[in-house]
């Protein structure tokens, strides 16, 4: 009773705490299952032990951090962002592709274990963010007040960028859009920074572009932009209607084909639009009740891709069903409605977009993968949480899990 | 405002509560599409990712004679496909069996067109393989994905070229075949019959493949037969027995002189049945089964002497004499003749007819003759004044009816059409003149624009035997006759004047006296079909039973440059000797005629000198 009560104590949000380990237990559970092949495969039959270790070891790691209190974050914070932004950088030189994901150069080995450093440069940047922007006491009015947090996480979203890992780069950004939202930047100014993104879509239809462009103008207009600002925003735009193109271009082959086959994955049903058709075609059959733990035939006879990292939700969509993913969908909602309520009751500000900074990065993390399985969104290769294979990742979350079950704790003491 | 108000916090938690809504609730709404709405359509596609059908061929019908031999069967074999796969992968798996099995090069290029064709279906590399290419295979079964080595049964011959034109032979369906509406439900890859009995009786014989579903991992690796998933099990072919009698074909194979071109039909007279249906040179269809080599099917095409041709269903040769017992039954049967009269103008060696001179073959002239003695003399004389007594606008109307000018309506696939004129009006279509009336003259010979099937004279000849009516020629038992009887309308004595006719051709002072047996009465007729390429085509119809008794087998036989039907005549005695001695349990000796007997310095207590 005694332990129950100091993790009591500990934890400020147990119900969060509890769903998050359940979750990353149920995660071990289909790593294992991931392995379970008639294909035998080496590299993953034993790989859902390696889960469990990295499992105690965060949670090893969590129950030390709990202890550590908030202010200290706010001192730690410049030098965690400065030393990944030095692990990125080395990355770039020293870095190495792992398991499923060979071509990137996202690790860096450290003999027993290869870490990916992007993975705890995201945590960082969320500390820098909040340590920033906590500092606000006006919402900012113009683009030109958001530089600084936007310098910020442009660096290492960059530096990942260059590994090349696109979809751990835009979870830097939706990083920043979830921080900035947090410490009150008015939405016509996040829409005006990411309008240059959209710019980018619809400059591949002339027409597209000009209605874009059109609507763009009335809204800078009607939002009473500064003008200078509504002039750089338009530059902006058509800047990223102009390289669209040119930029396309410059993406690596392989970056071009998942975004084709996310529009159309029949267009190369043996290649990129492969791993898009095998998922569907897992999560699909699984019905409504699944084919059973360890029983899926499209993951058992290899035709799923990446089965124990990204793609671990299509095997859990095929052997437990709708029932099996809703019930997944259910309870990341509740763990993000705890986070979002948690970051609700803080007063502090540096703690709240630390809070709401690690719901922007789960939820991106979601949302994307998810729809990535079903075909919803494109490829971009990033994991699930607690639930995909990856030391790294899920020490990184469960670090962020106990920063913010400790800044509920001292926000219920105060 | 304070920027981090209580109040401010809420609404910004409600704004993120509402996107997670939105977001996870569109992800929700996704999952509910694939997994519940398309859930049937992806459960398809998950068991096509596994399942691959493939087909268990179904064993072929054993075909029995009438005495319930054997003539086919199905020995155990191996097969060897390749389950679908890309092109590359194909290629690199022919390229690595190339030597195991000894492909060339052109056929993995054959094999790779009919992939392209059937993409989803499993490529049969090799109907048949010997026991040590398995071993091969097995032996290097890690680096040939895809690989599928499966038991299925070989079609077996056991009686080897006896058999070969009669039975016909198995092999994989072609593409032609394919298209036909015949063989819509057949796959590629599938056992066909391509000739003879293995092809007319296909629809019995050939049974109906199974599916077996086999679950491969996604590199195309066989882990297993599924067992939960029923297999539809292949129906086996049905049994076929026909009416040939197998030793009697063997017997045939085995006396027919081995350099000789020709055919041998045997059929009994009552019933129209087939005894036996040979033609030779012969092939051994067992090399067939499973595909011919390249090398042995162009050595058979290139053989000047046409090992491939059936020539006793689709050789013609002009009938010779042995047409004048038809002149002589359309005679009687319109009554022109009478069998115990003399013709008015006797036999000189010739007779003058308009300002030509027709010769008979005997330039000393036969005398006075009447029917009979004009069929044992085969006097060319006597039949001229029958052909001008017909006419020859109802001797070919009765020469039609009797179906010179048709096929036999034989219970096999390929059957020619008898040359002969359907009328009067052919010659005018044919060579654009008029006929004279002494076309009949020609005609009543056997000779003019006719050329017969050893088949179709067989078939007379047992109209004859089997008191003036015959049903069509048929070899499967339990199928209803396909071409039409036929009735030479001719009364019990006059059908007696012929076989007297006949009777004397095998008497002694006959030319077929040396044929004749011990046990048996035999008659026959000669004839001598003129050949512009080389020497005379040989026939003889032997017609054949106990002394005293009704016929039980007429014999129909053509021998390539065998000058003159006599020296036929000693096979089809041999034959119809066998076979009445095996069915009536007399040893069969290989001293059979009265040529032998002599030869042998047996006594031949039958024989009379006149």
């Amino acid at each position: 009773m005694a332990l129950i009560d100091r993790l009591r104590r500990l934890l400020g949000d147990p119900p969060l705490a509890l769903l998050v380990l359940g979750l990353s237990l149920f995660g071990v559970a289909m790593v294992y299952s991931a392995g379970q092949l008639d294909v035998p495969d080496s590299k993953v039959t034993g790989v859902w032990r390696m889960q469990l270790l990295w499992l105690g070891m965060s949670l090893f790691a969590m129950l030390i951090l709990l202890r550590m209190q908030v202010r200290w974050l706010e001192w730690i914070a410049a030098p965690a962002y400065v030393l990944s932004l030095g692990l990125l950088a080395a990355t770039l030189v020293i870095g190495t592709g792992a398991g499923t994901a060979e071509r990137v150069k996202s690790w860096i080995d450290l003999g027993p274990v290869a870490i990916q450093p992007a993975q705890f440069a995201n945590l960082a940047t969320i500390l820098i963010l909040a340590r920033i922007m906590g500092n606000w006491r006006e919402p900012p009015r113009s683009l030109w007040a958001l530089w600084p947090p936007v310098a910020l996480v442009v660096v290492p979203m960059g530096l990942v960028m260059l590994q090349p890992d696109l979809g751990t780069a835009m979870v830097f950004g939706a990083v920043l859009l979830a921080a900035m939202y947090w410490a009150g930047t008015p939405l016509g100014l996040l829409f005006m920074l990411i309008s240059p993104a959209l710019g980018l879509f619809f400059a591949f239809e002339g027409w597209l572009f000009s209605l874009y462009m059109l609507g763009l103008l009335a809204f800078l207009y009607l939002y009473r932009a500064y003008l200078w600002e509504s002039v750089l925003v338009l530059a902006a735009n058509l800047a990223a209607g102009t390289i669209a193109v040119p930029l396309w271009n410059s993406l690596e082959p392989y970056q071009q084909a998942r975004l084709l086959v996310f529009l159309d994955p029949s267009i190369d049903p043996r290649g990129w639009g492969y791993h898009v058709i095998q998922s569907r075609v897992a999560i699909g059959s699984g019905g409504l009740l699944g084919k059973g733990f360890t029983l899926g035939t499209q993951k058992r006879l290899a035709f799923l891709p990446e089965q124990h990292t990204d793609f671990i939700f299509s095997v859990i969509g095929e052997e437990f069903g709708f029932l099996g993913t809703v019930t997944v969908l259910l309870a990341f909602g509740l763990i993000l409605w705890r986070l979002a309520r948690v970051a609700e009751r803080v007063a502090d500000p540096f703690a709240g977009i630390i809070v709401f900074g690690v719901f922007g990065a789960w939820f991106a993390h979601v949302v994307v993968n998810i729809g990535m399985t079903v075909g919803v969104m494109p490829v971009t290769g990033i994991p699930l949480p607690f639930l995909s294979y990856g030391g790294s990742f899920l020490l990184a979350n469960f670090l962020a899990l106990a920063i913010v079950e400790r800044i509920a704790a001292e926000q219920g003491r105060i | 405002m304070q920027l981090f108000h209580l109040h401010a916090r809420r609404r910004r938690a409600r704004g993120a509560i509402l996107a997670l809504f939105l977001g996870l609730g569109w992800l929700c709404a996704s999952l509910f599409q694939t997994q519940v709405l398309k859930n049937m359509a992806y459960a398809l596609q998950s068991d096509a990712n596994r399942l691959r059908p493939f087909a268990v061929p179904a064993p072929r019908g054993t075909v029995y004679d009438r005495y319930g031999r054997i003539i086919a069967d199905n020995l155990p074999g191996y097969s060897l496909a390749l389950l679908p796969a890309p092109r590359d992968s194909l290629r690199n798996a022919l390229a690595r069996l190339a030597p195991v099995l000894g492909l060339p090069p052109v056929r993995i290029e054959a094999l790779l067109e009919q992939q392209r064709k059937f993409p989803a279906q499993p490529l049969v590399v090799s109907p048949d393989l010997s026991f040590e290419q398995i071993s091969a295979v097995e032996e290097r079964r890690r680096q040939l994905p895809g690989v599928f080595v499966d038991m299925r049964p070989k079609r077996n011959y056991a009686a080897g070229q006896a058999v070969a034109h009669l039975v016909g032979y198995v092999a994989e369906i072609s593409e032609q075949e394919l298209k036909l509406p015949a063989f819509q439900e057949y796959v590629p890859g599938q056992t066909v019959g391509k000739a003879g009995l293995e092809r007319q009786y296909e629809r019995i014989l050939g049974g109906k493949p199974g599916v077996r579903y086999l679950e491969v991992d996604a590199y195309g690796h066989i882990i297993g037969e599924l067992a939960p998933q029923p297999s539809v099990a292949p129906v086996p072919g049905k049994d076929l027995r026909v009416s040939l009698d197998l030793e009697l074909q063997r017997w045939i194979d085995r006396i027919f002189p081995d350099s000789t071109r020709g055919a041998m039909v045997a059929l009994e007279p009552g019933t129209g049945e087939v005894l036996a249906l040979y033609s030779s040179p012969a092939y051994d269809p067992n090399q067939f089964v499973g595909g011919v080599s390249p090398d042995l099917w162009r050595q058979l095409n290139a053989d000047s002497a046409r090992p491939l041709l059936h020539r006793a269903l689709t050789g013609l040769y002009p009938p010779g004499s042995a047409f004048k017992l038809a002149s002589a039954a359309i005679a009687l049967e319109l009554g022109v003749v009478d069998p115990k009269a003399y013709m008015p103008i006797p036999c000189r060696g010739g007779m003058q007819y308009g300002n030509r001179y027709f010769k008979c073959w005997y330039k000393e002239g036969h005398g006075y003759l009447t029917l009979p003695d004009a069929i044992k003399n085969s006097c060319n004389v006597f039949f001229y004044q029958l052909g001008l007594r017909i006419g020859l606008e109802r001797f070919l109307a009765e020469a039609n009816r009797l179906g010179f000018s048709r096929g036999t309506g034989i219970d096999l696939p390929v059957e020619a059409t008898g040359h002969f004129p359907d009328g009067v009006d052919w010659f005018r279509r044919r060579f654009g003149w008029k006929p004279t009336p002494t076309e009949v003259l020609s005609l009543a010979i056997g000779q003019g624009p006719n050329s017969q099937s050893p088949l179709r004279m067989a078939l007379f000849y047992a109209a004859l035997a089997g008191g003036g009516r015959v049903p069509a020629p048929r070899l499967a038992r339990g199928v209803a006759p396909v071409g039409e009887a036929l009735d030479l309308k001719l009364s019990p004595e006059n059908l007696e004047w012929l076989k007297e006719g006949l009777r004397r051709v095998v008497s002694p002072g006959g030319t077929a006296y040396l044929s004749s047996l011990e046990h048996w009465e035999l008659i026959g007729k000669t004839g001598t079909s003129q050949n512009p390429h080389g020497p005379d085509h040989g026939w003889f119809m032997g017609i054949a039973g106990p002394k005293g008794g009704s016929p039980e087998i007429v014999i129909a036989a053509v021998m390539e440059f065998s000058e003159h039907g006599s020296s036929t005549a000693q096979y089809v005695s041999k034959a119809a000797d066998f076979y009445l001695r095996r069915k009536h349990g007399i040893p069969v000796d290989t001293i059979q005629t009265l040529r032998d007997h002599l030869i042998a310095g047996k006594p031949a207590p039958w024989a009379t000198w006149r």
